[in-house]
């Protein structure tokens, strides 16, 4: 059992209805560590993003609590506390109308920071994910290709360091190519950053290699929190289901 | 004497007339711009009562203009003066093409970046002045240059109560059963439309985002 000061999320008894009663999430326990990259793993339908759109409240569960560093969400500002859990999401949403400095530098300017300190910080995230901040800073998202977008968002989502990162099938629409590349990149972004990071995901092959935890949902319920190894061992018919599509999905590429 | 000599020999009168003709529509322009947008953006935020003021706009829009300007004649404080009448006549006219493209404009706008803006703790007022108005700002300039053609057209109906513009020159030509007088008032007309048209056209194209 984990000790409550190291959970930087706790979901407890969460249960999250659309209004029209249809159960999207029911009666969810689970801590998030810090420090830890715990993945959410599913299908379309399984709950995961509602999970995670809850923890930055831009959802609000129907019974139960969801707890942000101690803190029950719906007793926070919800603005303060999105500005301090950075989110990456597959759309990117990156701003069409800003420049990539304006697009990273967005929390803290709206956080206060002097100009300088803006700029500097850009240049910092810019060199983060790889991009020649000289090059980059005055483009607009137009002029970026997808993979280059991605990492904007993700130096967007870290700009003004928040403890917490919620990123939502981040690679999701990336060419496999350009795709694993942002993955080993990330891989290795994520062990110098130490950020607590929820990641949701239903690349099982993405989700063993990035999580620290994965938590496996199915139908809007939590199946079980597993270690990578585990996850491997451990004898449940949905995580045999994902073995056996990934299998064939291996095999089919194999035969290519 | 041919339509160019007529306008030659007149023209200290078409040179004042479209200036009347132009406060007309600016004036209307400004009062409906200034009453549209916030409705616009209050459609996008209250959806329920957003629909009443669509509805409401749209049925003023099928309201045959020459009788919109005798209903309001009879009304107590707008009938005293022409001017006050025809100006609120054209305002009218001019909310339902700026009332409908903000509500597009704004529901245009990607949802995943309406989304990410959300996350990352903008309050309603920055995502609305920040993100969502200059990314609707293209689609908002087309509603507004549909209304200002509009108005350009309708403001020659003012001339009908007393209010001036080039519609004088229209309705005076048609009593006279002379093109001459009729073209005085409608090649300025068409001319100031055409030009607004352009130009509104110009503005619009700087906010295309791709």
């Amino acid at each position: 059992m984990v000790k409550e000061a190291d959970a930087a999320i706790e979901f407890r008894g969460v249960s999250y209805r659309l209004e029209t009663g249809r159960p999207l999430l029911s009666d969810l326990n689970l801590q998030v560590r810090r420090g830890e990259t715990l993945v959410l793993l599913g299908r379309s339908g399984s709950g995961k993003t509602t999970t995670l759109k809850l923890i930055n409240r831009l959802l609000e569960p129907t019974q139960g609590q969801v707890f942000v560093e101690g803190r029950a969400t719906t007793d926070s500002d919800p603005i303060r506390l999105r500005r301090r859990i950075g989110y990456v999401i597959q759309e990117v949403g990156l701003f069409p109308n800003f420049t990539v400095e304006r697009n990273i530098g967005l929390v803290p300017s709206l956080e206060g920071w002097s100009a300088e300190r803006a700029r500097a910080r850009v240049r910092e995230m810019l060199d983060l994910v790889g991009l020649d901040s000289d090059e980059f800073a005055t483009r607009y998202p137009s002029e970026l290709s997808g993979g280059q977008r991605q990492r904007v968002g993700v130096a967007r989502a870290l700009a003004a360091d928040p403890p917490l990162l919620l990123m939502d099938e981040p690679f999701g629409a990336l060419d496999p190519l350009t795709r694993a590349e942002i993955q080993e990149e990330f891989q290795r972004l994520k062990e110098r950053l130490q950020k607590t990071i929820v990641f949701v995901t239903h690349d099982l092959r993405e989700a063993l290699m990035l999580a620290t935890r994965v938590a496996l949902l199915e139908g809007g319920s939590l199946v079980g929190v597993y270690t990578p190894e585990e996850f491997r061992l451990v004898s449940n018919p949905v995580v045999e289901a994902y073995f056996r599509a990934f299998e064939t999905a291996q095999a089919h590429q194999g035969g290519t | 004497m041919n339509t160019l000599q007529f306008f030659w020999k007149n023209q200290a009168q078409v040179y004042a007339l479209t200036l009347e003709h132009l406060w007309l529509v600016g004036v209307s322009m400004l009062l409906a711009l200034s009453i549209g947008l916030p409705l616009g953006i209050l459609v996008t935020r209250r959806p329920a009562f957003g629909k009443a003021i669509l509805g409401a706009s749209t049925i003023v829009q099928t309201i045959p203009s020459l009788a919109l300007f005798g209903f309001l004649l009879s009304s107590p404080w707008l009938g005293e003066r022409a001017d006050r009448l025809a100006v609120t006549a054209l305002t009218l006219y001019a909310l339902l093409p700026i009332i409908q493209n903000t509500y597009a404009g704004i529901t245009g706008v990607d949802p995943g970046v309406r989304e990410a803006a959300r996350g990352m703790g903008m309050t309603d007022f920055q995502l609305l002045f920040q993100v969502e108005l200059p990314l609707a700002m293209g689609v908002i300039l087309a509603g507004v240059r549909v209304a200002t053609v509009i108005t350009v057209g309708v403001a020659t109906i003012a001339a009908a109560v007393g209010a001036g513009g080039l519609g004088e020159f229209i309705f005076r030509g048609l009593a006279m059963v002379d093109n001459r007088v009729i073209l005085a008032g409608a090649i300025p007309a068409a001319l100031m439309a055409l030009l607004a048209d352009f130009l509104l056209g110009r503005l619009e194209r700087r906010f295309r985002y791709a």
